[in-house]
């Protein structure tokens, strides 16, 4: 039969040889394995002092997006939630006052948006389902905390400053195939 | 006499503190070692280069839970790591650790207690060893701890047969008993290892088996008998189980270099012409080199080899290794008197 590697052996079950037998060679052959490997690049990251690079669609930790004008696009639809397959997202929706308008796009926002990171799978479905341009995933990651209530993140760690200079970017994540997609006017969510 | 008692007490103190820290930094050693070997890093998170790491785990051993099963046998579950610890600590007495002192004209020599029978004494102590794991597996009440070290008994058992038959060569060769009397007939490069290759081979290997180290730590392997001997055991009690290995590593390694590394000796060391105290702070830390030499074989054989399975274990020991040591001294004892 023909091999699928050159690295294949064919074993049998033949005797030993003498030097097979003593193992000496063999556990010398190994230790020059093992000594060869301390003088190799390590593979770990020093991690907060050096951070590996993320790729710009690394799926991350959630934003709330604010448009141009500073307010949250946020509609509280809850089509995230309903996307979530780990069921992470939770809303509480309420009707914007007048004087609000400055604040939230639409007329109804969420009054309570909260993620429990522990739950999040991060597969970034909640993206997607968003008709409004308002969640992305981000390639800042989740920290470590001592307390599990301290990894649902609210909407005060969730949207993003309302300062243009501190605003998070997410154009990188708009691939040509996305940013298609949206010209699409086919889908109700695309249309103006 | 005071002065004797005084200084021998120092002595004393000295080498335990030293064996003690010596453990400790094996300990973080060790896994830096076997960080290395994988291509990791190893503990840096405690102190510059994790050197803070052992201190940390010492606390935390101290602070855990002391935990003691209702069906265990009290008295003996505390003696079994209590032995252990002690009967670890106690063969460094026999070691010489380095040329003589001279100080105000007397001499003070580098060793606790030169007993005239040193290598029996060291076999003698390494015996009673297996009594603190077989107690400590004994007492627990445990069916893993009891198969553990009802293991290390069988294991420590056999291997030291091959051991102490393996020694007789080096005793038949310098005519003495006495650790300092071999030391000192290694004058130079004139070590042991250059006469007794094979000897030192099978040395080497029993003392991986009677250290419990891989690929003979089949008493305390994990995938198979949860924890061994220790299964039972939790806190500081653990710690000394753990703790006792290192020292035996540490000790074993000072045995093998006294026996056929020269010891303290190193060569061209008449020829430095150095004053009597620099040539013992010299070979004392030559001796150490070769003991942190051991120390890292032990540790590359370990993350080199994997287990051996019991019965090979056992044939290894009782089919290969003595017969070979008997060969040994026949060999040594033929060439002995061909060359009178």
């Amino acid at each position: 039969m023909e091999s699928l590697t050159e690295r294949s052996k064919t074993v049998g079950n033949q005797k030993m040889t003498f030097w097979e037998k003593i193992y000496l060679p063999a556990i010398l052959n190994g230790m020059g394995i093992t000594f060869s490997h301390l003088f190799r690049k390590k593979a770990t990251v020093r991690f907060p002092e050096v951070k590996r690079a993320f790729s710009e669609i690394y799926r991350g930790r959630h934003v709330l997006k604010r448009d141009d004008e500073g307010r949250e696009r946020c509609t509280a639809c809850g089509l995230c939630a309903l996307a979530c397959p780990a069921e992470a997202i939770t809303m509480i929706a309420e009707e914007r006052k007048p004087e609000e308008a400055h604040l939230y796009r639409e007329e109804k926002y969420a009054r309570v948006y909260e993620i429990n990171m522990l739950r999040c799978i991060f597969c970034g479905l909640c993206e997607d389902a968003c008709p409004k341009e308002a969640i992305f995933l981000t390639k800042e990651i989740v920290h470590s905390e001592f307390d599990r209530d301290l990894f649902i993140y609210g909407k005060d760690k969730l949207v993003e400053p309302m300062d243009p200079g501190k605003r998070i970017d997410v154009s990188k994540r708009q691939t040509p195939q996305v940013l298609e997609f949206k010209k699409n006017k086919r889908f109700k969510h695309n249309r103006p | 006499m005071t002065t004797f008692l005084i200084y021998k007490t120092l002595l004393a103190s000295a080498i335990l503190i030293l064996s003690l820290v010596v453990a400790m930094y094996s300990t973080l050693i060790e896994r830096k070692v076997a960080a290395w070997f994988q291509d990791r890093l190893g503990p840096n998170r405690a102190g510059p280069w994790g050197l803070l790491q052992p201190l940390a785990d010492g606390i935390k051993l101290f602070f855990k839970e002391e935990f003691m099963p209702n069906t265990a046998d009290k008295f003996l579950y505390i003696l079994g790591p209590s032995l252990t610890m002690l009967i670890a600590l106690m063969i460094s007495a026999v070691i010489p650790w380095g040329p003589d002192i001279v100080l105000g004209g007397k001499t003070y020599p580098l060793q606790v207690a030169d007993v005239n029978i040193g290598i029996l004494y060291v076999f003698a102590i390494v015996s009673i060893g297996v009594y603190g794991i077989m107690i400590g597996g004994w007492a627990s009440n445990n069916k893993f701890a009891l198969l553990g070290a009802v293991r290390a008994s069988s294991q420590m058992i056999s291997y030291e047969l091959a051991m102490s038959l393996s020694i007789i060569a080096i005793v038949m060769m310098s005519g003495s008993l006495s650790m300092r009397d071999i030391v000192n007939q290694q004058q130079g490069f004139n070590w042991n290892i250059w006469y007794q290759p094979l000897g030192f081979m099978i040395f080497l290997i029993c003392a991986f088996a009677e250290t419990n180290r891989a690929p003979f730590d089949l008493p305390e392997c994990e995938t198979e008998l949860v924890g061994g001997y220790h299964t039972e055991y939790s806190s500081m009690k653990l710690g000394f189980f753990l703790f006792a290995e290192y020292i035996n590593m540490f000790i074993s390694g000072a045995v093998m270099a006294t026996l056929f590394f020269g010891g303290y000796h190193f060569p061209f060391i008449d020829q430095l012409g150095l004053p009597a105290n620099a040539l013992a702070v010299a070979g004392f830390f030559v001796l150490f080199t070769k003991i942190t030499f051991f120390g890292f074989l032990f540790m590359w054989i370990r993350w080199t080899l994997p287990r051996f399975r019991y019965d090979q274990l056992m044939r290894l020991g009782w089919k290969t290794l003595i017969p070979l040591a008997i060969l040994n001294i026949l060999i040594t004892g033929v060439v002995m008197l061909i060359r009178q």
